[in-house]
């Protein structure tokens, strides 16, 4: 058994080692061929070859903007996770506060008819998660342990119980005649209308690359350093000088402030936003997605996030004994992460440090039998 | 006096781990601090770097009341522990282990040039310099933590049981190391178990028992010292 699952660890090492190892040229062009693939892929006169890549039982397009928001969000809540280590289990929280700023703030619905346009409310939206995210950071981060875990779980489950039966957040009823982001054809009609989701995705696929440029420039950086050091060992980078409270505040709250970006661009899309879209289980499909791709590597979140998002979609309209596929989407979903953290617990595109602190691991647990 | 501890207790929880202890550590000395297994040896390092609050007294660092600064600010005034158990970066290659314990530098020339000396006092680590801090022997990590923490160019280095799990060979050649770093110039405050060893290069020491100072010379008076004798160097 352990030689098995030795092998299978060490196959994936040497596909890691010749990426990097290859010319500087060669990784360039394939990141830009796979970055045209994913602009191209919404139009249909493309995707219409993809063989069974787009969804039989849900529109294609649509899709692959859920599976952008998804994207978007495990890049934010890797930040947290996977490099600063902290546990947070209520990341969708963030993403709820997000689209309800925008709600109330621009639909005719609300209480406050203030109207505001769009645009001006998503950097609202973005600081009061951000704000959020610290004033939730503040007294919690100082304290070591599962604390965060808890408080950030009761946070989540505070807002979607807020946005239920609150008067003012509008429950079941919801927010409705949320404006879309500006911009016009030459012709005068919308760029971003109703039917089309296409302006949508390549929204969200254009602000993934800036974050993640910004995350990727972020990590390379002292402050990487220091998140880095806190999740390998919290006392050891205090006694070497990173002021690890500041450095956790940080990496909560910029994960917080992506989710929230992220709830800005899905309600200006849905239109609409009521108390159904925030759902528990949606936090643990995120953290499940950033661990399950790689947590602690900016490209393992975006496979996790963008292929559990899709392969949840995928299974509507296949029938298998009568059941549509789709019900079974969390049981199928246990059931891979349970073999992945038996063949690879460190995801499947995993940092190089990580799988160090995981072969640290798993020997002093073998020292400890 | 460059560190001074004055009738310092500390509290875990309800247990109180110190009992007013007082201590100081001129500029330029090696101060060993001995004792039995929870005697509070480590407890007192926590307490003077920072990663524990005092419940009374006062540290002194430089004439400055310290007791109340975050940890992390005690490194930027020249404090540096290599903690019990090592506590190296796993996942970070011996380079940038040793490049985490400039964290607090910014003069770049003055860090590769520390970065030189101690990879000339560990030769080991050179060699592995690549590889990951995880994946050391034990006795590597060790000297990475001692590195590391000379990467910080402390004035004062606080090392606890740097000795810890080493073989007899190694234990000699860190202590040699200990006493070079000494002579360049920085000032060493030393937990061991290995008495024998640390009174022997230590200035002055102190001996630690349930929390409290009992005895207190210099190296060469408590090495003789009969009661010190029994207790901590396993002689009748
Ligand atoms: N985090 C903690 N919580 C509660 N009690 C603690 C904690 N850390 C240490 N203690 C207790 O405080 C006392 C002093 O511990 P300390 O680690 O300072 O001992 P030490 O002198 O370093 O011993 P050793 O030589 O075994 O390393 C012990 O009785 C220990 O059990
Ligand atoms: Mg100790």
């Amino acid at each position: 058994m352990t030689t098995v699952l030795e092998r299978v660890r060490s196959g994936r090492e040497a596909a890691g080692e010749r990426w990097r190892g290859a010319p500087r040229w060669v990784r360039w062009a394939l990141l830009v061929a796979v970055i045209a693939f994913f602009y191209a892929l919404p139009n249909k006169e493309f995707y219409q070859y993809l063989g069974p890549i787009p969804t039989p039982g849900a529109n294609f397009t649509q899709v692959l903007f859920t599976v952008s928001i998804y994207v978007l969000l495990a890049v934010g809540l890797n930040i947290v996770v996977g490099f600063a280590g902290l546990l947070d289990l209520g990341y969708f929280g963030f993403f709820a506060v997000g689209a309800y700023t925008v709600a109330v703030l621009t639909s005719p619905s609300s209480n406050l008819k203030t109207l505001w346009p769009w645009l001006l409310v998503v950097p609202l939206a973005i600081g009061l998660t951000m704000l959020s995210g610290v004033m939730l950071g503040t007294p919690t981060l100082r304290l070591r342990g599962d604390y965060l875990a808890i408080v950030t779980l009761g946070f989540a489950e505070m807002i979607r119980i807020a946005a239920v039966s609150s008067e003012f957040l509008k429950g079941q009823r919801g927010f409705n005649q949320i404006p879309h982001p500006p911009g016009k054809y030459a012709d005068g009609k919308p760029f971003f209308g109703v039917l089309d989701a296409r302006p949508y995705y390549w929204l969200v696929l254009t602000l993934i690359i800036l974050v993640v440029i910004g995350v990727r420039n972020l990590t390379h950086s002292r402050v990487g350093r220091a998140w880095i050091s806190i999740r390998e060992d919290e006392d050891a980078a205090q006694l070497m000088g990173v002021p690890t409270f500041k450095f956790k505040l940080w990496a909560f709250a910029s994960g917080a402030a992506i989710a929230g970006l992220a709830g800005a661009l899905f309600a200006g899309k849905q239109n609409f936003v009521n108390s159904q879209n925030f759902e528990l289980l949606n936090s643990i499909i995120i953290l499940a997605a950033v661990i399950f791709g790689g947590s602690g590597n900016i490209v393992g979140a975006i496979v996790g996030g963008g292929l559990v998002a899709y392969m949840i979609e995928r299974f509507r309209g296949i029938e298998l004994f009568g059941v549509e596929l789709y019900e079974y989407r969390f049981l199928i979903f246990g059931l891979v992460l349970v073999v992945m953290m038996i063949f690879r617990p460190e995801g499947l595109i995993p940092n190089r440090r990580r799988a160090a602190e995981f072969k640290d691991r798993r020997k002093e647990v073998i020292v400890g039998e | 006096m460059l560190l001074e501890i004055d009738d310092v207790s500390l509290l875990y929880g309800r247990i109180q781990a110190l009992h007013g202890i007082s201590l100081t550590v001129a500029e330029g000395e090696i101060v060993a601090l001995i004792g039995a297994n929870g005697a509070g040896k480590s407890t007192t390092m926590r307490a003077i770097s920072g990663i524990r609050p005092i419940a009374t007294g006062s540290i002194r660092f430089e004439g400055e009341d310290i007791s109340k600064l975050r940890a992390d600010l005690r490194v930027r005034r020249g404090l540096c522990q290599a903690p019990e158990g090592r506590g190296i970066f796993p996942g970070m290659s011996v380079l940038e282990n040793l490049d985490m314990g400039a964290y607090t530098r910014r003069d770049r020339a003055g860090i590769a040039e520390d970065l030189a000396r101690v990879l000339d006092l560990f030769p080991r680590l050179a060699e592995r310099r690549k590889q990951a801090g995880g994946t050391l022997s034990g006795g590597e990590q060790q000297m990475l933590a001692v590195g590391r923490a000379l990467m910080s160019r402390p004035k004062l280095l606080l090392l606890d049981e740097p000795s810890m799990g080493l073989a007899p060979m190694l234990i000699q050649q860190i202590f040699d190391i200990i006493k070079e770093i000494n002579e360049q110039g920085t000032t060493v405050l030393l937990v061991e178990q290995n008495a024998q060893q640390a009174l022997a290069r230590a200035h002055r020491a102190y001996v630690l028992e349930t929390g409290k100072i009992v005895k207190t010379g210099t190296g060469a008076e408590l090495l003789h010292d009969p009661a010190v004798k029994e207790a901590y160097l396993g002689v009748a």
